[in-house]
């Protein structure tokens, strides 16, 4: 038997508020321009592999991947410090393909492996659509392993693959499409209610026994008739961050999942559907292992950690929806092939060196100490979880960026160490000498076809 | 360190500089050109007399064979050389010692940069490639770190500190107008200064140099040489060039309010030409005033003020053009404009001018020894070059 063992979320800083896009309540996540998928994939698995974590297998699952043809999973697994002797599997096709990747992981615990289930999506939609405003970007993360481990373990699960033309998008075609809302609902309620049924009978559970029940899909009306077709109290329906968040595609179900785990106690049993091309439904019960779980920073706290005065045409020009004209100075190169793989644990783990004859941390890794001058006395240092202050910084208005000014500083880490690098989710006026960040994993570029990951620092969250 | 020096070896016996600017209509075959006869003809020489030749270009060019196609030089050595800003400075630097070696008797040292042919605002840099993990910063982002530290450490008030630097701008541009040669030719006032848009931290347009196109060049020969070129030629008592290890890049110990590579070179230049007190005994320098602040910091690295004192030095106008101790008289980077390859030799024709009483609206009054100062990088990770000339 099998079930979730660690996990972690990610909602990025900025919102914009549906009143800037036209109308509609509260507000939705908007990844920086510095953001995407993959980067917040890796934001919300540092929590699940912190400390170390034996892994077999890792799923990523995404409708925003960052390549069309090349491994995104592989940078999760350079990012993440992993061993490079684990296998990958990547989904995509549909915003249900998230759970699917947990319900994967979950078999392939119930089979003695350990799977790391990753599922992010940056959610664009054609101005002034539904996608647009209604989606969110975010990313979730889970650890599977044998339920004698897990913080939650499974008591039931079914699932209903469907045909259906209800939201499509050809390869090349950057915005989705969708059918009559009331088509979807009136066809796929009933294979909902159906499908949720057998997963509930597969463990025996009485609907009345759930603590918390996720409804999430393309279709919120095509849900709208289950709570009480089980007979389930309003107490029992969990916010769907609709208001907050926004439907962040692959990710939602598992990011709903991971807010339930959050705020679970032992015994608690938590209901998962998920709607799209057909439905998944899992039902898992929270083990006392919930208690001693490593803390993890909740999906609350990263939603109350804000800023949400993002102007429209500035998040036009971030999803490159916007053409505007560039400034004079030169394109970034891309990257090249070789430095990149030599300096793989640099580039992508953020891994340093620190002298083994004086101590002294080295921010790229060198060979000859700055300090004492000793050659090849290094050993392997991984600053990325390394608190750090502002040692000095500046406001760069010539350095070319999307969002101006460039916040340029050196920053100190403790226990030894100086790096210099751009500072993001960061308000100008609020940067002083002193201050403490973090390290976070971003996109700084695409040149040539090339996507440049790299950290950048950032206050806390 | 075994730094022996070759005070009084060499002489500088003509030298070459076009103006700076914005020359749309000269390649650097133009500028290369033009420097180098200002230069033969300054030293009273045909272009078959020199043996050797030292290209100093960071971007414009590669090659000896850039100089070499440009004057038509039939078959003798032409090295290029770069060092960031001090590629100049670096050019006359290898000639010297190549006079002085014995292997040539008359030798060239030129540089130039066509910096406007790009298009681009600010430096830019070519990185050969690389993992995409190379720090972005701008030049004016890295410099105008020292501000707020130098206002830190030494206890001043930011907004005075502002007064400070944007009275090293009006001295420099206040130089430059009396400079037939200069890119920028007006006097600015203060209030223009303190008011012009932000580029970086505390510095303002007016806080950073400009970018422009130009070329300079000197010819050297052996001090006991120099009688047949030139009635009165002038000496050079100390080159000393430091590339520093980038500690400020590594270490928390640096704190952006020195150059420790400038300390380094400036101590070298001194101990070689004997200066024993830089603030009595070098009458002038021309210093890299990429941006006020640097400006401000040198005069402290340099010895002309004591530490943490340079601000005061400045308000006092103790280097203004009439001051005690002129610094940037020709206007420097600031107004003169910063064609990285010429520059270095560029202070040179300053120096060689004021020794020679040819300065003009500038002449300084019986200046004794001159000194030059490049810097290539940022605070914290850099190189360095000191000159020390005199008659």
């Amino acid at each position: 038997m099998a079930g979730i063992v660690r996990y972690g979320s990610y909602v990025p800083y900025f919102r914009l508020t549906r009143a800037v896009i036209g109308g509609g309540k509260g507000e939705r996540a908007v990844a920086s321009f510095d953001e995407d998928a993959v980067s917040m994939a890796v934001e919300a698995s540092r929590d699940a592999v912190r400390g170390g974590v034996a892994i077999d297998t890792m799923l990523f699952a995404t409708l925003s991947p960052a390549y069309a043809e090349k491994l995104d999973t592989a940078t999760l697994q350079a990012a993440l410090d992993l061993p490079e002797t684990v296998s990958s599997v990547a989904l995509g096709g549909s915003s249900r393909m998230g759970l699917a990747a947990l319900l994967l992981g979950l078999d392939l615990a119930a089979a003695g492996k350990r799977a790391l289930v990753c599922a992010s999506d940056l959610v664009t939609g054609a101005p002034g659509s539904t996608r647009e405003s209604q989606g969110g970007d975010a990313a979730v993360s889970f650890v599977t392993g044998p339920d004698t481990d897990a913080i939650a373990r499974v008591i039931g699960r079914a699932s209903a693959t469907i045909e259906i033309l209800d939201t499509w998008r050809l390869p090349d075609d950057r915005f989705v499409r969708q059918w009559e809302e009331r088509f979807t609902a009136d066809t796929l309620g009933p294979a909902i209610a159906e499908t949720t049924k057998r997963a509930l009978q597969s463990g025996g559970i009485d609907p009345a026994t759930l603590t918390a029940v996720i409804l999430d899909g393309t279709n919120p009306r095509s849900m709208a008739a289950l709570p009480k077709a089980l007979g389930l109290t309003p107490e029992q329906i969990a916010d769907t961050l609709a208001a907050t968040v926004g439907r962040s595609g692959c990710a939602h179900a598992g990011l709903l999942l991971a807010r339930a785990l959050d705020g679970a106690k032992p015994g608690d049993r938590i209901l998962v559907v998920c709607e799209a091309d057909g439905v998944d439904a899992l039902v898992l019960e929270v083990t006392d292992a919930i208690k001693p779980a490593p803390p993890v920073r909740k999906v609350d706290r990263w939603i109350a950690s804000k800023r949400n005065d993002l102007a429209y045409n500035t998040y036009l020009k971030w999803r490159g929806i916007l053409p505007f004209e560039p400034p004079r100075r030169p394109d970034p190169e891309r990257p090249a092939a070789p430095p990149m793989r030599r300096h793989e644990r640099w580039k992508l783990a953020f891994v340093g060196s620190r002298c083994t004859q004086c101590q002294t941390g080295h921010l790229p890794p060198q060979r000859v100490c700055v300090k004492c001058g000793a050659v090849d006395q290094m050993r392997d240092e991984r600053f990325a979880d390394t608190s750090c202050r502002v040692a000095t910084y500046t406001l760069d208005h010539l350095a070319y960026t999307l969002q101006p000014p460039v916040v340029a500083a050196f920053v100190d880490y403790e226990g030894g160490g100086r790096f210099t690098c751009e500072l993001t989710d960061v308000e100008p006026k609020a940067v002083a000498i002193g201050n403490h960040l973090e390290m976070t994993f971003r996109r700084l570029f695409t040149a040539q076809g090339v996507h440049n990951y790299f950290w950048k620092a950032r206050p806390g969250r | 360190m075994a730094s022996k020096g070759i005070k009084d070896r060499v002489a500088i016996v003509g030298m070459g500089c076009t103006s700076f600017g914005e020359h749309w209509n000269k390649g650097p075959d133009d500028l290369l050109v033009e420097a180098a006869q200002e230069a033969y003809r300054s030293a009273g020489i045909d272009a078959d007399q020199v043996d050797a030749y030292w290209l100093g270009t960071m971007g414009s060019g590669i090659s000896g064979l850039m100089l070499s196609e440009a004057l038509k030089i039939p078959y003798k050595p032409v090295t290029r050389l770069e060092n960031m800003c001090a590629t100049g400075s670096e050019a006359m630097r290898n000639a010297a010692y190549a006079v002085a070696s014995g292997a040539y008797d008359l030798v060239m040292a030129i540089g130039v940069e066509k910096l406007k042919d790009s298009g681009y605002s600010g430096l830019t840099g070519a990185s050969p490639p690389n993992d995409g993990t190379n720090s972005s910063m701008t030049a004016p982002a890295t410099f105008s770190l020292l501000a707020p530290a130098y206002a830190k450490k030494f206890g001043v008030n930011e907004d005075e500190l502002k007064q400070v630097l944007a009275r090293i701008a009006w001295k420099n541009h206040k130089n430059g107008a009396k400079n037939p040669k200069a890119q920028f030719r007006k006097e600015v006032p203060m209030e223009t200064i303190c008011k012009s848009p932000a580029v970086a931290g505390m510095l303002g347009i007016f806080d950073c140099s400009g970018v422009s196109d130009g070329s300079a060049a000197a010819i050297l020969c052996r001090a006991e040489d120099a009688h047949k070129y030139s009635k009165h030629p002038i000496f050079i008592k100390a080159l000393s060039f430091v590339a520093g290890p980038a500690a400020g890049y590594y270490s928390q110990e640096y704190d952006f309010t020195t150059f420790p590579e400038v300390v380094a070179s400036a101590q070298d230049a001194y101990q070689q030409a004997g200066v024993k007190d830089p603030r009595e005994e070098i009458s002038m320098a021309e210093v890299h005033d990429c941006f006020t602040p640097t400006e401000l910091v040198l005069m402290e690295d340099m010895g002309f003020s004591p530490r943490g004192h340079a601000w005061k030095d400045v308000l006092a106008g103790r280097f203004d053009g009439d001051g005690p101790q002129p610094v940037n008289p020709d206007g420097g980077l600031k107004s003169f404009g910063h064609p990285i390859g010429a520059s270095g030799l560029r202070m040179m024709y300053e120096m060689w001018l004021q020794l020679r009483g040819e300065a003009g609206a500038r002449q300084i009054k019986n200046p004794k020894l001159g000194m030059t100062h490049n810097l290539g990088g940022a605070p914290g990770r850099c190189v360095s070059f000191v000159s020390v000339v005199g008659n």
